[in-house]
């Protein structure tokens, strides 16, 4: 065994004489490939694959291996157990992914422990970050549109009272606190807060709309799970005849899926979201993403903010295998290489604050209009251009 | 508040016709044969997914896409029930539950490898899109189109169920499969057929919450909870009974929801477990 | 059982000999036999042959556990729960809490503070539901199971939501050993504590206790008949398996330092259920081979294929359904027979 192992090295050595810089980077990748949510992973996934597909000539000598992994169900067991196999087995230099906000926390303690670089894509519970010196996220924290929403609905949309209904999970629960705290300190007033049940099963709107309805705010705040339950939302909106009764609906970028906004009834014209991606987006470079996209997967797959957020990550661990020529050993390097890193993604200039290691950047106030070709597109009212989790600023709760 | 119950009364009821529409099969297979047949969901999935193929592969309107999946997924439903159900109706249901949880899982794998997991929608026609206005107050056309078909539903599995010797014969071996049986009623054949006639319901029930809750591929499990109660409350195998539990949870979901926004969720579990701990066999059951 | 029926019943002034000859019996039949030192033996083969695979093995170990807890109550007492999973979680919460709330983090206090609530929780539900059976029980674990998950939810603050709380550190094991990124403590310590729960429900099962728990599963009428205290002796059996599954949740928190009302959910108590039969329930070592078998086919699939591997896992189930007919996979490899002690004098 030993002498076969002595024998396999110098054989390696051999081989790889002269070009001992290159490397295969291992990067573990934990998405929700299976399961009720596995829709979100699918979005990640595909933008990781686009990412290196597009730009694998950019590392030079180097390369870059995914390697994937379940994240299970969202009760953080699993992600745990996977990512200390990528760690001890795997060897690898790098994890990423994260769909669900308890599996990071659940792994927090483990990569603070071995020094292992955790680069989220999309968990957004605000206080991750502040687990682990080794974590940075890319995706978002659920107050960034979330409290920019709540200022805009007041001050612009000029709402004066709003009611607020949510999927009774930490991220709609964080979504409608975010909301509130900027929304009453603009001068409204939220009038009922109504709990959608749990993300699993896409319930009956109905009743929860009808309830909302009858309470005439002039606003109407709504997060729910991109996917199947922003489908439900729309056609309960637009069934129940809410926006003829005044109601405005407006709520964070997951009301409408990029994927289905082009099935969504006119019903769904008028509603403003706070956005930091939309595949409709007017500049060159997201132009230039989304046709890349369309080749790549078809004319019915369509990129979203989760897409972007995993196209942002991706170009954030080429930064960092380039900066670092390969050499990934040290956790806090990695780290310290993405401290204060700007980029200009496809979502826009964004930024990795140095002091929280948290994504700055834009949020856009965004109107579904219907285009001069029948299709519902989206129209930029105002741009917000950097924006940093606010809980951290206020410090709320155990935001530090 | 006259406006307020016809609000509750209408969105329960069409909720509660989709919950009846999808769990009636459930009912009978487990009063007829006391088979639990978890793989229920996955037939209500599958019927679900063959009506937006059928509708945008092959642009068959909605109407036809879901008779062609009633027809489709019963027939089908058959192969399933004599290759892999018929081995297990002597055993216990412990091995029952193994089998048909396996089965979903399968089926969910599977879809998830053809239609991918992202959330379906279709284009259900214009006559069901709009409002339309019933006695001065307007009301989504898709719920009042459900609600006439959940009742268009009652009155033929009413006239099929008590009326036809077929359904004497059904309710027959349901009271009691031996005497059945030892008259000369072909109870296999029985149970393939309400088998068949069930997962046929539970596919048109697919098929129509696609335009209420979307389509993934976990429809086949994520919904299964609603069905069990639907069934339980109401008792086994009885028609009646999975009519009566769907109203009642139906409804009671449903005022919930619209009256506590804090806790609505809770009704539907609540109201269960109250009729389960004073009707242990549910509201039609037999002690 | 039926051995008895083909002996004459002794007269009324032999009845001292024929309980000396049921003691006699039962001790007997308790003794344990060398094969089942096989689980045991491969447990710790298992350390030393996959020292970098010992987080899933304590997750195994603890699903084993698990399943153990609920075999007392299906597998000798007939009794077919989905709410398994409430027990799971008030036990891990109850050790959860202990550590971020009161700060008392030594962690086999934990266990203990798991089981009690975990009993206590049993206890009273069981008085309530056990009157219930079939379908009916079925649906009622299940709503209070999902009610207590919501409850959980609606009070955030307490349980840290789906979120969960963060930071179950426990102190050293025995002051002594601490834990490390391997899994190689934790695996350790689950062994020790399945082995410790595994002797004491296994004492349960050959007593006389046990022996009335298979009679009310055979035959409840005739329990009845007879004058056992059938609905007391449930009660008891159920209580003992909360206590044993929130045993189980305990060190779920602690191995992973974290808690979420994840642990309450449906899948959990699918999963344990799935596990059981796949292995067998009714021979206190169906959850061994059922919960080894599915976790780690679990992750091999799910690391050959993270999209599908619930194709294979499915197939496994219908295989062993089908092929195996009983379901009992133990029975087939066999290894039933040696395990299990003879069921007749």
């Amino acid at each position: 065994m030993k002498i076969a192992g002595a024998f396999a090295v110098a054989l390696l050595a051999f081989c790889c004489f002269g070009t001992a810089d290159a490397e295969t980077i291992k990067v573990g990748v934990v998405l929700p490939y299976s399961g009720p949510m596995s829709d979100l992973g699918n979005q990640i996934d595909k933008a990781f694959g686009l990412y290196i597909k597009l730009h694998a000539k950019d590392l030079g000598d180097n390369k870059i291996e995914l390697i994937k992994r379940d994240e299970g169900p969202p009760s953080g067991a699993n992600a745990r157990t996977v990512v200390t196999e990528l760690i001890t087995n795997d060897k690898v230099k790098l994890l990423t992914g994260f769909v669900f906000s308890p599996s990071a926390i659940a792994v927090a303690p483990l990569v603070t422990q071995v020094k292992m670089p955790m680069i989220i894509a999309n968990a957004g519970t605000a206080w991750i970050t502040d687990l682990s010196p080794y974590i940075v996220r890319f995706s978002f924290s659920m107050w960034d549109p979330a409290y920019p929403m709540g200022t805009y609905a007041a001050t612009k949309l000029g709402c004066k009272t709003a009611a607020a209904g949510f999927t009774d999970f930490p991220p709609g629960q964080d979504s409608t606190l975010a909301f509130k705290t900027a929304f009453e300190k603009a001068g409204g007033k939220v009038v009922d807060e109504v709990r959608f049940g749990p993300p699993g099963p896409v319930p009956d709107f109905t009743p929860f709309f009808q309830r909302v309805k009858d309470e005439h705010p002039d606003c109407f705040y709504v997060f729910v799970p991109s996917g199947a339950h922003a489908a439900g939302v729309m056609k309960t909106y637009g069934d129940l005849n809410m926006r003829q009764a005044g109601v405005r609906l407006i709520g964070p970028m997951d009301l409408i899926p990029d994927y289905e906004l082009a099935h969504m009834s006119d019903a769904a014209i008028g509603l403003v979201v706070m956005a930091s991606y939309s595949d409709d987006l007017d500049t060159a470079g997201n132009q230039e993403f989304v046709k890349a996209w369309h080749d790549a997967y078809g004319p019915n797959s369509y990129p979203d903010f989760m897409s972007a957020a995993g196209m942002d990550t991706m170009a954030g661990i080429f930064h960092v295998i380039n900066t670092l020529h390969g050499n990934l050993d040290d956790g806090a390097k990695v780290i310290d290489t993405l401290k204060g890193w700007k980029h200009e993604g496809v979502r826009g200039p964004i930024e990795i604050d140095p002091q929280t290691r948290d994504v700055i950047q834009p949020e856009r106030a965004e109107e579904v209009v219907k285009k001069p070709d029948g299709k519902l597109g989206i129209k930029v009212l105002e741009t917000y251009p950097a924006v940093k989790d606010e809980c951290k600023v206020l410090k709320l709760g155990r935001c530090r | 508040m006259v406006n307020t119950l016809v609000s509750i009364l209408f969105d329960g009821l069409a909720w509660a016709m989709f919950l009846f529409i999808v769990s009636v099969g459930l009912s009978v297979t487990m009063g007829l044969m006391g088979f639990v047949n978890l793989a229920h969901g996955a037939f209500a999935m599958a019927g679900g997914y063959l009506v937006l193929t059928t509708m945008s592969a092959w642009g068959v309107p909605f109407l036809g896409a879901l008779v062609i999946t009633f027809v489709v997924v019963g027939a089908a439903s058959v192969l399933f029930e004599r290759v892999l159900y018929a081995r297990l109706y002597g055993a216990g249901e412990l091995d029952q539950v193994l089998m048909t949880i396996g089965l979903t899982f399968m089926a969910i794998a599977t879809y998830t490898y053809f239609y991918g997991p992202l959330t379906h929608a279709i284009r259900i026609p214009d006559y069901l899109a709009g409002q339309l206005n019933l006695g001065g107050r307007s009301f989504p056309a898709y719920r009042v189109f459900l609600i006439g078909v959940g009742a268009a539903l009652i009155a033929a599995l009413w006239y099929g169920f008590d009326r036809t010797s077929l359904g004497a014969k059904i309710r027959a071996s349901v009271d009691n499969r031996r005497m059945a049986q030892s008259v000369g009623i072909d109870v296999d054949l029985l149970f393939t057929i309400t088998f068949a006639v069930g997962s046929g319901l539970a596919a048109l029930g697919g098929g129509l919450a696609i335009q209420l809750l979307g389509l993934t591929p976990n429809f086949a499990i994520i919904y299964l909870v609603f069905f069990l109660l639907v069934v339980a409350v109401g008792g086994s195998g009885s028609l009646w009974g999975t009519l009566a539990g769907a109203l009642v949870l139906g409804m009671a979901d449903t005022a919930g929801k619209y009256l506590f926004s804090d806790a609505g969720t809770f009704a539907i579990y609540a109201v269960a477990v109250l009729i389960l701990l004073l009707k242990p066999a549910g509201l039609y059951g037999r002690e | 059982m039926d051995a008895s029926k083909s002996r004459p019943a002794p007269a009324g002034g032999e009845s001292t000999v024929a309980r000396a000859g049921v003691a006699d019996f039962l001790v007997r039949r308790s003794r344990f036999r060398p094969a089942e030192a096989l689980p045991w033996i491969a447990a710790i083969a298992a350390f030393f042959i996959f020292p970098s695979q010992m987080v899933l093995g304590g997750q195994t170990l603890i699903m084993i556990l698990f399943a153990l807890s609920l075999d007392l109550i299906l597998g000798y007492a007939g009794i077919v729960t989905l709410g398994h999973a409430a027990f799971f979680g008030l036990g891990a919460y109850g050790a959860s809490l202990l550590i971020t709330d009161l700060g008392w983090s030594e962690p086999v206090s934990g266990l203990l503070a798991g089981a009690l609530i975990a009993a206590i929780a049993g206890f009273l539900s069981g008085w309530l539901l056990l009157r219930y059976r079939g379908l009916a029980f079925l649906v009622l674990t299940l709503s209070v199971t999902i009610m207590l998950q919501q409850l959980g939810n609606l009070f955030r603050d307490f349980t840290g939501g789906y979120d969960g709380i963060p930071g179950v550190n426990v102190a050293p094991l025995f002051g002594r050993f601490d834990y490390d990124i391997y899994g190689h403590t934790y695996y350790l310590y689950c062994l020790g504590v399945l082995l410790i729960v595994f002797y004491c429900v296994r004492r349960i099962v050959y007593s006389p206790f046990g022996q009335a728990l298979v009679g009310i599963r055979e035959n409840i009428g005739r329990m009845n008949a007879l004058g056992s205290p059938v609905h007391w002796r449930l009660v008891v059996v159920y209580t003992i398996s909360a206590a044993v599954a929130g045993i189980a949740g305990a060190l779920f928190a602690q191995t992973n330092a974290f808690v979420t009302l994840g642990v309450f959910d449906f899948d959990q108590s699918a999963a344990v259920l799935i596990m059981l039969i796949l292995g067998g329930a009714g021979w206190l070592y169906g959850g061994f081979i059922g919960a080894a078998l599915y976790m780690v086919l679990q992750n091999e699939l799910a690391k050959a294929s993270p999209e599908f591997w619930q194709f294979g896992i499915g197939l496994l189930l219908i295989g062993v359904v089908l092929f195996v007919r009983r379901g009992t996979l133990g029975r087939v490899l066999n290894v039933s027979r040696l395990l299990q002690a003879r069921t007749q004098p």
